[in-house]
């Protein structure tokens, strides 16, 4: 290799490993957010063995954004820690799907936005336990096992609640009407993304939409709910365009650690 | 061994033998009253104590604090129903416990009524009113009711690493910035009197402790676990550089503990006679949580009905 193919190699690799700090770093945004808004369920659950189950699995998303930052921090090797990607960026620069944003709202809808992200990642993550990368992979093989039990939860969750009072049924067709334009975002591959699947360290999300609808479908009718046209879609979330409540979520993460810049906690 | 013995010798005899009291065995009515009470208001206290805790979970400076926080408060919660199951052993059920706490019959440890108004309060609450809490629960691992003392053996174990938690973040704080000194200064300020008082009146003015104490259900009095209490915190205090709140504590050689200063019981009884800061917010919150997951239970009693239903079906269909 003379000089300047070593160059385009370097440079490659360079362009490589920043896509990956920024690949981690939306994949710690998303659980972050997610785990937030369960967080917010603690002392309000329906009864108290569910209030705790929420907690582990808010504890799950929090864990999960912890290595994905951490991950990012060392790779991008410029001294930030976990907790400058998380309190010290700004709306526009957090990278999360926007359905991970969306207030708590009622248990039903808590519930669905579970399920439809659940069966989400048990199948994202099934693949990506088989990334080049050593540590994402690592990430999911452990992320894996915990979404299993998510999605058992979520999935008798919607059979308990779809097929239980009328009033059940009707606040969890309500929530699912009112997430679906939310879950197109799920399946959407940008050029950052394209880079990574090719180098083998991302997943394509685009061909797990089949199997993720044919499974919500599944679900959702055994649980006596109907599932809804495709007839809007919002997106934006991978390039920081959010909703209004990402702000708001952030102002209240972030308030004591921006508060008192500089000091350890 | 038992034979001619009546059931209240029986009883008696286990007590001062040191053997548990197990669900099924005979026992005074008024023993049983007692532990429910006080079994209830300690499971009470876990799941209200969840609130001013909670409240800083969104907030948690650091992803590892928060992570540590979250986990705390679910251990609090996890032992809430340990004590639950433990009372219900005593023939009550879950739903009239939590009657009892919603209609102010059944009490939780006022300290609770206090405010956690700074991030520094999440350290002090883990710090002295775990603390607290564990010098009553260290004691309580002997007392007579086998459910009770098993539960506090698991209790203790959690207790004592939320301990810990709490005091590190203390420690950050008060060798922290100024401010954060400021903070945790405030916070130990705040949390040390009330965290005294949860040990409950002097003895001489304690409504059910001379009972408890003959039934071994308490172990030892409020007034000597306070002063383990105090003496082991004096040190802490020391150690992490705040200024004692207590002006008049003092090394009593003689006695081998501290003296210190008088409690001001008006204020403890002003705040559990519902003049605290958070009185009426703790309950309407448990209240509200309750009522706004009312739709969800009922959903789950109608699937269970409607699955019992679906299997007899079936049974019927395949005779």
């Amino acid at each position: 290799m003379d000089n300047r193919e070593a160059h385009v190699a370097d440079s490659q690799a360079e362009t490589l490993r920043a896509a990956t700090v920024s690949y981690a770093v939306r994949l710690g945004d998303d659980a972050l957010v997610l785990g937030h808004r369960l967080s917010e369920w603690c002392s309000r659950g329906p009864f108290l063995e569910e209030d705790l189950a929420l907690q582990n699995v808010a504890l799950d998303y929090l864990g999960r954004a912890r290595m994905y930052y951490s991950y990012a921090a060392e790779l991008e090797g410029q001294g930030r820690t976990e907790d400058d990607f998380a309190y010290r960026r700004d709306a526009r620069q957090f990278s999360n799907l926007l359905i991970h944003e969306l207030p708590r709202g009622d248990f039903a809808f808590t519930m669905v936005r579970q399920l439809l992200v659940d069966v989400f990642n048990t199948l994202w993550l099934e693949q990506m336990q088989r990334s080049a990368d050593q540590t994402l992979a690592g990430v999911a093989a452990k992320g894996i096992k915990e979404t299993r039990y998510h999605l058992r939860r979520s999935h008798e969750w919607a059979l308990r609640l779809g097929d239980g009072t009328p009033e059940s049924q009707q606040r969890m067709q309500q929530a699912v009407a009112d997430l679906w334009g939310y879950t197109h975002e799920m399946f959407e591959m940008d050029t950052l993304e394209q880079s990574l699947v090719a180098a083998g360290i991302a997943v394509d999300p685009r061909p797990l939409r089949a199997p993720w609808l044919q499974q919500v479908t599944s679900i959702l009718t055994q649980a006596t709910l109907s599932v809804p046209q495709d007839g809007w879609a919002v997106r934006g979330g991978r390039s920081g365009y959010h909703t209004e409540n990402l702000g708001h979520l952030l102002m209240e993460l972030q308030s004591v650690h921006r508060a008192y810049p500089g000091v350890s906690w | 061994m038992t034979d001619g013995l009546s059931p209240e010798d029986n009883f008696m005899r286990k007590i001062e033998a040191g053997e548990k009291i197990e669900p099924k065995d005979w026992m005074p009515e008024a023993y049983r009253k007692n532990l429910i009470r006080q079994i209830s208001q300690h499971a009470h206290s876990e799941v209200i104590g969840m609130q001013p805790e909670g409240n800083w979970i969104t907030r948690a400076p650091s992803l590892r604090r928060k992570a540590v926080l979250l986990s705390k408060v679910q251990d609090e919660g996890g032992h809430g129903l340990y004590l639950y199951s433990a009372t219900e052993t005593l023939g009550i059920s879950r739903e009239e416990l939590i009657s009892a706490l919603q209609d102010g019959s059944a009490k939780y440890a006022s300290i609770f009524n206090y405010p956690s108004q700074t991030w520094a309060d999440v350290g002090a609450i883990g710090w002295l009113v775990d603390g607290a809490a564990i010098v009553n629960q260290v004691s309580l691992q002997r007392t007579s009711y086998g459910p009770y003392a098993r539960a506090m053996i698991r209790i203790c174990k959690e207790e004592s690493f939320h301990q810990r938690q709490g005091y590190e973040i203390m420690l950050v704080l008060a060798q922290g910035s100024p401010e954060q000194h400021a903070m945790a200064q405030d916070a130990l300020n705040r949390f040390y009197w009330p965290s005294l008082m949860m040990f409950g009146p002097h003895d001489a003015e304690s409504a059910h402790s001379a009972r408890s104490m003959q039934w071994k259900i308490k172990r030892e009095t409020n007034d000597d676990l306070r002063q383990k209490f105090v003496d082991q915190t004096a040190q802490q205090i020391e150690v992490l550089g705040l200024e004692h709140p207590d002006k008049d504590l003092r090394w009593n050689e003689a006695r081998g503990h501290y003296d210190f200063g008088a409690l001001d019981w008006d204020e403890f009884y002003n705040v559990i006679n519902g003049n605290g800061y958070a009185n009426r917010q703790r309950i309407e919150h448990h209240v509200q949580a309750h009522e706004e997951g009312a739709w969800v239970r009922a959903a789950m009693q109608a699937y269970r009905d409607k699955q019992r239903v679906r299997q007899q079906t079936t049974t019927q269909v395949a005779a």
